[in-house]
């Protein structure tokens, strides 16, 4: 039997949006999946070298749970998306989240390609030397070449 | 049940049992038993479904002082 196959394009870069492409990848992988992820826009925040500068915000965002109520206009003074920020992150650790690094890593021991978008590299004036190695530069094309016979194909 | 290698996934959540798990098995022969231990209560569903997908026969899932236990033969 073919292995089968999943793309999905990653356009978001905060901290929760971060998670879902590279748990479904990694896990696709483990299953004998082939899978491709086509990161755009902000999704190549994921591609970076350094994450620590991945984020979460609790402006605009009213399902994020908070340990008291807390009023918008509380929730854009300075220092508080690096509060949440740092709570979420001890959360998920506590409870055996992995960390963003750690299912990147897994993702690429287990061959998921990763693709950065050339054109938005070039946008926000990105140089190769700030993402990981062993990724591939393309466009919309080389995406939906793979795209095109997948069993799977997600837009995050 | 006889193992020849147990994987002790407990304190991870989703997806890293079933990751870790594929990469316990990867240095097995055919045949051979893996018992993974888990807390996530998600891993129940996952491993069968990753058994189902990957050929490798889930022989065994249960429940052991408030942990998973499941017995997996590499296929």
């Amino acid at each position: 039997m073919a292995a089968k196959k999943m793309a999905i394009i990653a356009t978001k870069g905060a901290l929760d949006m971060a998670y879902p492409p590279l748990i479904l990848a990694s896990t696709a992988a483990a299953l004998g999946w082939e899978v491709q992820i086509f990161f755009t826009f902000y999704g190549l925040q994921l591609l970076r070298k350094d994450l620590s500068g991945i984020a979460i915000s609790p402006i605009g965002n009213p399902a994020m749970p908070m340990p008291v109520p807390m009023p918008v206009v509380v929730s854009i003074l300075p220092g508080m998306e690096a509060m949440a920020t740092s709570m979420m992150k001890a959360k998920m650790k506590k409870k055996g989240v992995a960390s963003l690094e750690e299912l990147r890593s897994l993702c690429q021991e287990a061959e998921v390609k990763f693709i950065a978008c050339q054109m938005t590299v070039d946008l926000f004036d990105f140089s190769k030397s700030d993402f990981i190695d062993g990724i591939e530069y393309g466009g919309a094309a080389t995406f939906m070449k793979f795209a095109g016979e997948t069993d799977v194909c997600l837009f995050i | 049940m006889q193992f020849d290698k147990e994987f002790d996934a407990s304190g991870l959540a989703c997806p890293l049992p079933i990751v870790k798990t594929k990469k316990a098995l990867a240095d097995m022969t055919a045949g051979k038993v893996l018992k993974v231990v888990a807390t996530d209560p998600g891993s129940v569903c996952d491993m069968a479904a990753f058994a189902e997908q990957t050929g490798n026969a889930l022989l065994e899932s249960s429940t052991e002082n408030g942990k998973y236990v499941f017995f997996l033969k590499k296929a």
